[in-house]
């Protein structure tokens, strides 16, 4: 996973300081908040991300509040380790959350590769995968309510939506918006059930076929998720930047709910 | 009170507020720091601008300034006083209904005195709450299942000793069951803002009315669904309300998903002063109309009758508040004197 990564002594073009740090950056940037469905950097939690001579990665990072939920916390942790130790060079991550009532807990677990369990011990009862599992399927939720509105809104009727294929839904002529929508919604597709190419391209979290009579109502039943993470993301950013004094404060993204999060970050 | 353009009076109970002492000097440790600092965050982030204070106001104001704020720059009839006890991280206590009984006293006729109890305090808990209801005639109590208390990082509105305690309060006559979800339920791998705890006990005590503060959030989505299951869970706008500033779009989608889920006579208009004041929210509430298009996708209207049931009817009939009365007896105690004439004159 990382840490004990072997040595690339192969005869391959060795990359240069500062397109690995750049790699590193791009790594963070697929890391998700769990619970708001949006990368860490564009989030602005992480703080550094530095590569050394010995090309080990030393991440740090710290969250909206000081009582931010410790397993969000320790997953963000986890996964960033996971996906820049996945890097073929890097010889060791170290990842460092900074001002949280778990700081020290979650650091020393993160230092011994610990599982969240084996850092909390006698405080957890279990793995977050059923947590891990529970906001997945609500970022499936969002991503594709907010596909569906915009295909909604383009006009196309219910029983096309519902009957379209993956492929097709893949092919239909759409604004850069919903390409966007698209791709994420694609991204999540499998937490319900890995899909074949022939699939269709709309199914409930249970992994139900869509009703054309019943589309309304669902999109209405989802809405509220949507809102939910849009509202929490709203409260995160604005306290992250009121705690920590940021020079910029969160920029308003778009008026439109459905509108997917900025993707850009230069670091 | 709040008088409109036309000249209706809207009587005002401010569900959620707080005389609270988070003094360096009342801190026992870091927590108690960044407990005040968060809430600081919260207010820095949401106020307007002109409203922000000084840190060292906002960690501890007097009596004065909060009745001024609640009732005489701000449009407060009534104001439930919500305790936080925190004497974990403080050491008097952040505010506790002690504290706060000391406004009741001041101020009979202006304030509602809530309680507190913490299942995990055994049967001394029990007698305390006894007394304590006793004392100050208690009608409703506020929990924090995410207090701190020595090893324990939180409770569960479902534990066994939870129920001990919602059978005691309502034995008591205690009815309103304001709680608030905070972070760090243990076990620490599931959702620490999971809500269906309430969904349990509301079902379980059918003569009880729970009001969730800040309506569920973060987990506005699965409170919604809940409180439209439960016909005795209510929804305490506090936290939701001040994005009628900073993001006002959010805010017309959160309140027309709470009025088509819970409907307009379960939920609660709450300051959560001193992290907010009444004057800019109220101000705001009742200029506020929810955009044609977000009506269209859900139906819901913020009408005059709904206002004026959000900012201080759904209260009233929870706390068996006489509204005409209670006016009486404020404008008897010259409590609307700095009102323009028409308001306070009797009729």
């Amino acid at each position: 996973m990382n840490g004990d990564a072997e040595g690339s002594d192969g005869p391959r073009n060795r990359p240069t300081h500062d397109s690995r740090q750049a790699e590193v950056w791009a790594c963070l940037q697929g890391v998700m908040d769990p619970e708001l469905d949006e990368s860490v950097t564009d989030l602005n939690f992480v703080t550094k991300a530095d590569v050394d001579s010995k090309n080990r990665v030393h991440i740090e990072f710290r969250l909206p509040t000081y009582w931010c939920a410790a397993n969000f916390a320790f997953l963000m942790a986890d996964d960033m380790r996971r996906a820049v130790g996945a890097l073929d060079w890097v010889e060791g991550v170290g990842v460092v959350l900074g001002e949280h009532m778990y700081a020290d807990k979650i650091n020393a677990g993160l230092a011994e590769g610990l599982s969240f369990q084996a850092t909390f011990g006698a405080e957890a009862d279990g793995s977050l995968d059923e947590l891990r599992q529970t906001f997945l399927v609500k970022a499936f939720q969002r991503r594709q309510v907010a596909l569906l509105n915009h295909l909604i809104a383009m006009g196309h009727s219910s029983a096309t939506i519902v009957s379209l294929t993956l492929t097709e839904l893949g092919r239909l002529p759409v604004d850069d918006d919903g390409e966007k929508l698209f791709l994420r919604y694609l991204e999540r597709r499998a937490v319900v059930g890995q899909p074949g190419a022939a699939a269709l391209a709309f199914v409930d979290a249970k992994g139900v076929h869509l009703k054309a009579d019943g589309l309304a109502g669902y999109v209405s039943d989802l809405r509220r998720v949507g809102i939910n993470v849009e509202f929490n993301g709203a409260l995160c950013r604005g306290l992250l930047s009121a705690r920590f004094d940021l020079e910029t404060p969160f920029a308003p993204k778009s008026k439109t709910l459905s509108a997917p999060p900025d993707t850009q970050h230069v670091p | 009170m709040y008088r409109t353009a036309k000249g209706e009076e809207i009587f005002v109970i401010d569900g959620h507020t707080h005389f609270w002492d988070g003094s360096p000097a009342n801190q026992k440790n870091i927590h108690g720091k960044q407990f005040i600092d968060c809430f600081y965050a919260y207010h820095s982030n949401l106020s307007p601008p002109s409203e922000k204070w000084e840190k060292e106001k906002f960690e501890k104001y007097d009596a004065k300034t909060m009745f001024d704020d609640l009732f005489v720059t701000g449009y407060d009839d009534m104001a439930i006083l919500q305790p936080t006890y925190l004497t974990d991280f403080y050491k008097n206590g952040f505010n506790t209904t002690e504290r706060n009984s000391a406004m009741k006293k001041s101020h009979p006729d202006r304030f509602i005195l809530n309680g507190a109890f913490d299942p995990r305090d055994g049967t001394k808990g029990l007698e305390d709450l006894h007394a304590l209801s006793e004392k100050h005639k208690l009608k409703g109590v506020k929990l924090y299942t995410a207090e701190w208390r020595g090893e324990s990082k939180g409770y569960k509105l479902t534990d066994k000793a939870s129920y001990k305690y919602l059978e005691a309060a309502q034995k008591l006559g205690i009815k309103n069951i304001h709680v608030h979800k905070g972070p760090t339920i243990i076990p620490l791998n599931r959702d620490a803002f999971d809500v269906a705890d309430i969904d349990d006990v509301a079902t379980s005590f059918q003569d009880l009315n729970f009001i969730v503060e800040h309506c569920g959030l973060p987990r506005l989505d699965d409170f919604c669904w809940i409180a439209t299951q439960e016909t005795n869970v209510y929804a305490g706008l506090a936290v939701a309300l001040p994005f009628i500033h900073t993001r006002p779009g959010y805010f017309a989608h959160v309140i027309s998903e709470l009025l088509f889920w819970v409907g307009p006579d379960k939920i609660l208009y709450g300051s959560d002063y001193g992290i907010w004041t009444p004057k800019w929210l109220i101000d705001k509430f009742m200029a506020f109309e929810i955009p044609a298009d977000v009506t269209k996708e859900t139906g819901s209207v913020l009408s005059m009758e709904t206002k004026t049931k959000i900012l201080g009817l759904n209260a009233a009939r929870l706390y068996d508040i006489d509204v005409e009365a209670q006016k009486k007896k404020i404008r008897m105690g010259r409590g609307y004197a700095h009102l323009p004439e028409a308001v306070h004159a009797p009729r």
